[in-house]
């Protein structure tokens, strides 16, 4: 057997009382798409944040083709052949792709840049590998698999040998994901070795030839694929089995009302027409590629963005683009960005818990704060919501980005609301409260309320929503609740949603 | 490639209180540490220049009453940055406001106006409060109507502020006896602010100026106004969402702050001199944005920190004559406890790691 390309040794790393990674050992051989799974918070990103010498580990030592790499430098990693493909891009928008391509790889007091041979090496690598990007295309141009590519030949280009890829699927759409697995199946074949990192277990089970499972900073376990299962996996990564919410079929009116229309609705520039109805216990699902709209309807859904045109319905009422009358209608809302909207960090948990009633009668008399109420109701949302926090007076960015999600959503439906909008509510949170989220968003449902739930996760939408309406460039397909993962994936790239999705 | 301080910031999940409540004490004594060299490079002795600074500042009946008659406009200048600051509008023209109020403050209570005093002195205050908020509200309606940064015009509307403080005190409001001194017409000696101590010069201002610290404070924690302040200033977007009011709240919290500063202004003219002149103001307004961060912007803090600084100045005056030492060290002194102040606060947020 050939001596592994790369091998971490007792890799320990530890942010305050937290350890991020607990003597974690692990080799990667040549020619090998080894997987690294975990939840969020496992560990991955640490780890390879420190292989790439972004973060200095505390213990450790870390060998790439059997010379020992200096930590946290991430020029000699690159020059050691180690190539990283973060989550978010690092692209810049509006340079070409050659231009990102060359981005630090040029001595800066080279008076001209060497573009002809630049391009000419591009192209070789491209063709090479079967990644077709037009060098002169400005990034800002490109899709995000595209973009994605660019990526990828600009690690291959600095004659990367190992390439990690963090969270690669995570913005693309099912076709997309199929074209990178076969992108990666003829890297290896060329001799690259590739760790791949994710936490989507069909993914890790398809493409890999190993699977490292991380658990609170521990590597738990390797696994084969070909000897492993779904179950075994989801098990090892969270700790415990993990029983996913089932979706009770209870329609028992056959034409329930109508609770939420939304008419013609264009909005910040990018959302264009969109129309449809939400009824009484029905969840709405929202698919589509991130930057497609999205963002603008739950943001006029919240009453944030003024629509330039068309109108939302709540029952048989217009109502006016204001945060505060849409809260008053009954409408509960959960943000995208739960961190920087859905909280106000430095205040307290209980002022966070009211931060959209606080002018109701019975959080303030006369300008006074009632603050026995406002703290009475903050508990109510903990303990109903199951919020995990050091006390109300704690200031709310102290939690987990769990309990954080918890926390905005039991301020949304703790007063029973007729609609919730519910915008990638469970994005980047581990499986427990992932299952949690679904729950409740489903006793709601069973409760009659109208859900829209905008999700970059098909299978999100899959295992809870009623229809299906795929969103591409601003322009909402007919919603469906039939659609196979093909057809919604080809919709999500802007393909057939006309041909399949038109009203006759 | 290496950088020479390999050094990393990171963020504490919550800041501890001790650390929280002694870091203007810790900013302080580095201060008075580092300035200690200056003294020696001026050539006198630290000890003694210190001990001449705080006697001169602390140390008699006269030195508390000067240092608080000093202190009073810099607790009102101080207010008014901190009630700006929470809510993340940084107010930096409390001194242009600070002129405007008392300009006010003189056109109505030096004016011909037959009106009895005890109606004229309320029409006074307010008239200098309204002043200092309507200089206040323009760069907060620039702001948030046009999203121009409120540092660049608060700023530059202080230089705006003092000509036009100028322009009168040459014309239509100068005292025509007063020897061609650029000075206002006296106020009616039956407005003038009622002296708190004998032989001293504090006057009913310091009180009001206490007791406004203590209602903001009230208001901050307990009032919806408060809560909508502090969360417009922590986090204005998640405010939005929430359905707060946030252009409407800056809105009122930049009149709250110029009407503080304007009020700063009054006391100078009714609680001090009696009449205006362009010197009247030693960076009162400056000295606010100075006090309002050792203060943490905490309002009950504004007057402890007041009082430091202004104990500072007053200490700072009989020191120089003693030992020869400038008094430019007092400003020096002031300035250097804001970097030390900010450095401080940094690091009860951050914790420094060397790798």
């Amino acid at each position: 057997m050939p001596p592994p390309v790369l091998r971490l040794s007792g890799i320990t790393k530890r942010f305050g009382a937290l350890v991020a990674n607990d003597a974690i050992s692990l080799e990667l051989a040549s020619g090998e798409v080894l997987a690294l799974l975990g939840e969020n918070g496992a560990g991955k990103s640490t780890l390879v944040n420190i292989l790439f010498g972004h973060y200095v580990g505390d213990a450790g030592a870390i060998e790439a083709f059997g010379e020992p790499l200096p930590p946290g430098d991430p020029a000699s990693a690159l020059a050691a052949g180690i190539g990283m493909v973060h989550q978010h891009f690092t692209l810049g928008d509006n340079l070409s792709v050659l231009d990102n391509v060359l981005l630090g790889t040029e001595k800066l007091w080279r008076p001209f840049s060497r573009r002809r041979e630049a391009r000419a090496r591009l192209t070789e690598i491209s063709k090479q590998f079967g990644l077709t990007v037009d060098a002169n295309a400005r990034i800002a141009d490109l899709s995000v698999g595209e973009r994605q590519r660019v990526e990828i030949l600009k690690a291959l280009y600095r004659g990367a040998r190992i390439l990690i890829l963090d969270e690669p699927t995570a913005v693309l759409t099912p076709q997309e994901s199929e074209a990178l697995f076969a992108t990666l199946k003829t890297l290896v074949a060329d001799g690259l070795s590739i760790i791949f990192i994710s936490h989507k277990l069909d993914e890790v089970l398809a493409v890999s030839q190993r699977i490292a499972v991380l658990r609170q900073g521990r590597l738990v376990a390797i696994r084969d694929p070909a000897a492993s299962s779904k179950a075994e996996l989801a098990e090892l990564m969270v700790g415990r089995r993990v029983d996913a919410p089932v979706r009770k079929l209870t329609r028992g009116v056959s034409t329930p009302e109508v609770l939420l229309s939304v008419r013609e609705l264009t909005a910040g520039g990018k959302l264009t027409r969109a129309s449809f109805e939400v009824r009484r216990g029905e969840i709405f699902g929202i698919a589509g590629v991130s930057g497609n709209g999205q963002a603008q309807l739950a943001d006029a859904l919240c009453g944030l963005l003024p629509p330039a045109q068309g109108e939302i319905r709540i029952g048989n009422r217009s109502i006016s683009p204001d945060p505060h009358a849409f809260v008053h209608a009954r409408v509960g809302r959960v943000p995208e960005d739960r961190s920087s909207v859905g909280i106000i960090g430095d205040l307290a948990i209980w002022e966070n818990a009211i931060s959209e009633r606080y002018r109701e009668p019975r959080f303030a008399r006369t300008g006074w704060l009632q603050r026995d109420a406002a703290k009475a109701q903050a508990q109510r949302i903990v303990e109903q919501f199951d919020v995990r926090c050091s006390g109300l007076d704690a200031p709310a960015k102290s939690m987990s980005g769990g309990n954080i999600q918890k926390l905005i959503l039991g301020r949304a439906l703790v007063d029973d609301p007729q609609i919730i909008i519910a915008s990638q509510p469970t994005w980047g949170l581990d499986v427990g409260a992932v299952s949690y989220i679904h729950g409740e968003l489903l006793a709601a449902r069973e409760r009659g309320a109208a859900i829209v739930l905008i999700s970059e996760d098909l299978d999100e939408l899959f295992a809870i929503a009623d229809r299906i309406a795929v969103m591409f460039h601003g322009v909402l397909s007919e919603a469906r609740d039939d659609w196979t993962v093909t057809q919604i994936g080809l919709a999500m790239a802007g393909g057939a949603q006309f041909a399949h999705a038109q009203p006759a | 490639m290496r950088s020479l301080l390999n050094l990393r910031l990171e963020a504490r999940a919550r800041v501890p209180l001790a650390m929280a409540l002694a870091s203007p004490f810790v900013a302080v004594a580095f201060t008075l540490l580092a300035c200690a060299g200056l003294i020696v490079w001026a050539g006198a002795p630290v000890s003694r220049a210190y001990a001449l600074l705080f006697e001169s500042a602390f140390g008699s009946r006269f030195a508390i009453g000067e240092t608080l008659t000093r202190a009073t406009p810099l607790i009102l200048t101080g207010l008014s940055c901190a009630v700006a600051f929470r809510a993340h509008f940084y107010n930096i023209g409390a001194e242009g406001q600070l002129y405007l109020g008392a300009l006010a403050a003189v056109a109505v209570g030096g004016s011909a106006i037959a009106l009895p005093a005890p109606i004229l002195f309320p029409l006074m205050i307010a008239a200098g409060m309204a002043a200092g908020a309507l200089l206040l509200a323009v760069p907060a309606l620039a702001k948030t109507r046009l999203g121009v940064d409120e540092v660049v015009t608060t700023l530059l509307l202080n230089f705006v502020a003092l000509l036009f403080v100028s322009m009168m005190l040459d014309g239509p409001m100068k005292d025509t006896t007063a020897m061609g001194w650029p000075q206002s017409v006296p106020i009616r000696p039956e407005l003038e602010f009622g002296k708190l101590l004998e032989r001293s010069r504090v006057h009913v201002g310091l009180i009001i100026a206490v007791a406004l610290a203590l209602a903001l404070w009230v208001v901050n924690v307990r009032t919806t106004f408060g809560y909508e302040m502090r969360a417009v200033g922590a986090n204005a977007r998640a405010a939005r969402f929430a359905g707060i009011p946030v252009d409407s709240v800056m809105l009122k919290t930049a009149l709250l702050s110029g009407a503080l500063a304007g009020l700063a202004g009054v006391g100078e003219v009714a609680g001090r001199a009696g009449y205006l002149t362009l010197d009247m103001s030693p960076g009162y307004g400056y000295s606010g944005i100075v006090i309002a961060m050792l203060a943490g912007l905490n309002p009950l803090g504004v007057v402890l920190a007041a009082v430091f600084v202004a104990g500072l100045i007053v200490g700072a005056d009989s020191m120089s004559r003693a030992v020869g030492v400038p008094t430019y060290l007092a400003d020096v002194i002031v300035s250097v406890s804001l970097l030390s102040m900010l450095v401080a606060t940094m690091l009860a947020r951050y914790r420094v790691r060397w790798s």
